[in-house]
């Protein structure tokens, strides 16, 4: 089963490769295609195997309940992107927007950022999860400037200044967890195995580890896009490619809270038993609720429809990070699922979008208009997609949102009515923009595009069925999840 | 602790640590770029002294290692990278005088004791010997940091940047007496790559805006979305 693991995170290393050596454009489309297939399949076997054992460790890669789930989310939503990307960057490449060599680093890229982000989940060793991602801002610093625009060009340097800035934060957090593992790991080569410090977190000094989990919070928040390292997040999506910003927004910054959430755990263990056993899950809620107020806020006066969702993304992870700080099963069950619904929702939100600004040509809000009337297959999925991260039944987003709220009122009743302003407000902010963009005449001359609509169908799809009954193998491997992050489990 | 009673090498360790907290200084101030990258590379030099010298007193022989990768990375490959850049920019002469030098000293004063007083709890619990420069390897990722804010030309930036890398690497040596092998190679390979697309993003920027002036980037404000 470990094979099966180390094959997840070695295939698309080797897509990229075999992808570099590629000189044609249409059947680099397809090979990306079909990496990012083969990763799945990969991702589901590895997948089955930890429904079996449990737990599957090796080599330096440890798999289990929590990072399996996202594992094959983030191979799930590679194959999509992969699908919806292919037709997409050739109409990119034929209307002059890039060049052949801009394809062909498209592709490598791709496959690098699927690399750097599996080898982040599967990893044991919170160095080598440091590494994997500033890999990942590395292999998409480029592609924010692929379209070679002054804003691109703009956007990518804030992006790699501000995440190389945040990366280097969380590297000194690293160094400081490995000084204060020293003192009770004897091997020197597992200080940073996760697992190590995991079984030995009630011995490592309280006072290091929080100065540490600090500068953790603070280099990876700055890639999960927490106000106020949040700057880079909207111009880095609104600027790239538009599939880059569906992985973007689905992916990275999940992983980045997949490695908060970690470290988090090593240090509750740590500070159990001092006088503030909370303060890790006190930094989340607090950096969790101002993102997600203050994103809430900016949606409202959002001129770019790419920019606009990149805040609603913020939003979503101020909203988990809140979740995973408030602690406790019903809460973090919550946040799994919100994690899942939303990477779901986002990219299929990006994709329609991604058609949408084909169709007018413009990614300014004011001047598209008309969708339906235009085009009713991508008019119809980005009202429903919005419609969906908004939160309606029957909708996943509805479900996972519904127990975060009842998780707090539980434990923190008065944020209850922060949670519910905020839900009102982002609801109000996405909606008095998308009204018009898909009602409405749509301006003379406005021609349909060839869309694939598939990987929408399918995740909205899916977001339903979430929304209308969750399975029982999947309740089951959350709840496996929220009993490995919290001690406790909710079935 | 009484410094004239340590052993003479750890004493030296001590004032080498001294000396790169003083490069960073230097670095900050310099008003021409060819001057701000041999400020760098001497800062290279010294940190890779650092290690070099507490793997002989501590019988740390993995750190041999650590410390030849970072005379070749940090003192030649990369400092010779910036040259070349700065070179084919015509950036040579570029002078980029700080608005207000006293200040932004100050600043980094302020930063060195902010330093000493966050490390107050490693301090109390290290080990080595090497505790004392834990502080200073804080405050040259800090004042890295300064340097990039006040900063506006890129290859500033840049240089800001990877003093940053030095001082993470110092604090690496100094706290802990180096990482893991596998680590330390990750963490070398991201900074050339880095390196590599800095080098990249110096053309891009030309390009767009006809300078390497980073403040003149200000099409993606909230405000300025309609233009």
């Amino acid at each position: 089963m470990i094979r099966a693991a180390g094959l997840t995170v070695s295939l698309p290393l080797a897509g990229a490769l075999l992808l570099a050596l590629v000189r044609q454009l249409k059947a680099a489309g397809w090979i990306n295609v079909a990496v990012s297939g083969l990763t799945l399949t990969a991702a589901l076997a590895v997948a089955v195997g930890v429904a079996q054992q449990g737990e599957i460790a090796g080599g330096g890669l440890r798999i289990d309940a929590f990072n399996v789930y996202l594992l094959v989310l983030t191979a799930f939503v590679g194959l999509t992107t992969s699908i919806f990307s292919r037709p997409y960057m050739q109409h990119v490449c034929n209307s002059g927007r890039t060049t052949e060599r801009g394809m062909r680093l498209y592709h490598v890229m791709f496959q690098a950022f699927m690399f750097t982000m599996l080898l982040a989940l599967s990893t044991d060793n919170l160095g080598v999860l440091w590494v994997a991602i500033e890999g990942a801002t590395l292999a998409t610093v480029l592609l924010v400037s692929l379209y070679r625009t002054p804003e691109a060009v703009e956007a990518a340097w804030k992006y790699f200044i501000l995440c190389g800035v945040g990366i280097a934060l969380a590297l000194f957090g690293t160094v400081l967890l490995y000084f204060a593992a020293q003192h009770v790991v004897s091997d020197p080569a597992t200080g940073l195995n996760w697992s190590t410090l995991y079984a030995s977190a009630p011995h490592l000094q309280p006072s290091i580890m929080g100065l540490a989990f600090v500068f953790l919070l603070v280099g990876y928040g700055t890639k999960v896009g927490l106000v106020p390292m949040h700057q880079w997040l909207p111009d880095a999506h609104s600027e790239g490619p538009t599939p880059m910003s569906a992985v973007l927004s689905g992916l990275l910054l999940n992983v980045a809270l997949y490695a908060v959430v970690r470290l988090k755990m090593l240090v509750d263990g740590s500070l159990a038993a001092t006088a503030s056993p909370h303060l890790a899950g006190y930094l989340l809620m607090g950096f969790g609720l101002v993102s997600f107020l203050v994103a809430g806020l900016f949606l409202h006066r959002q001129r770019d429809i790419k920019r606009m969702f990149s805040y609603s993304s913020i939003e979503h992870m101020g909203l988990m990070t809140f979740a995973f700080g408030l602690g406790g099963a019903l809460a973090t069950f919550g946040a799994l699922l919100h994690m899942l619904v939303h990477s779901l929702t986002k990219s299929a939100i990006f994709v329609t979008v991604g058609h949408a600004t084909h169709i007018s040509n413009t990614q300014n809000i004011d001047h598209i208009r008309g969708l339906i009337r235009t085009q009713p297959a991508v008019g119809w999925g980005l009202l429903l997609g919005v419609v969906a991260i908004a939160g309606f039944p029957p909708f996943g987003v509805f479900t996972s949102e519904f127990l975060l709220l009842s998780a707090t009122m539980q434990s923190q009743p008065w944020f209850t009515l922060a949670l519910l302003t905020g839900l009102v407000v982002a609801f109000a902010g996405l909606f008095r923009h998308l009204h018009p963009m898909v009602y409405g005449a749509a301006p003379e001359g406005q021609q349909p595009v060839t869309a694939n609509m598939l990987p929408v169908l399918v995740h909205l799809g899916l977001v339903l069925w979430l929304g209308l009954s969750i399975p029982a193998f999947l309740a089951s491997w959350l709840d496996r999840a929220t009993g490995l992050i919290t001690g406790s489990h909710l079935l | 602790m009484n410094l004239e009673q340590l052993p003479h090498l750890q004493q030296l360790v001590l004032v080498l640590a001294a000396v790169v907290l003083f490069t960073s200084f230097a670095l900050l101030e310099q008003t021409r770029l060819v001057a701000a990258i041999h400020a760098f590379a001497w800062q290279g030099v010294l940190v890779a002294l650092v290690t070099a010298v507490v793997a002989v007193s501590g019988g740390y022989t993995h750190l041999y290692v650590s410390a030849a990768l970072t005379l070749v990375l940090k003192a030649v490959l990369i400092p010779w990278m910036l040259h070349r850049l700065v070179r084919r920019l015509e950036l040579d002469r570029h002078s980029d005088p700080l608005q207000r030098p006293a200040l932004v000293t100050m600043a980094a004063v302020a930063l060195v004791i902010f330093s000493y007083w966050l490390v107050l709890p490693i301090v109390q619990q290290a080990l080595l010997f090497t505790r004392n420069i834990v502080a200073v390897s804080l405050a040259v990722v800090l004042i890295g940091l300064l340097m990039m804010v006040v900063r506006r030309q890129a290859v500033a930036q840049v240089l800001g940047f990877m003093s940053m890398e030095n001082g993470l690497f110092l604090a690496a040596v100094s706290a802990t007496g180096g990482m893991p092998l596998i680590f330390e190679l990750g963490v070398a390979f991201d900074v050339l790559v880095a390196m590599v697309l800095f080098g990249v993003f110096f053309f891009q920027i030309r390009e767009s805006i006809d300078s390497l002036d980073v403040d003149r980037m200000n099409r993606l404000t909230e405000r300025g979305d309609d233009a």
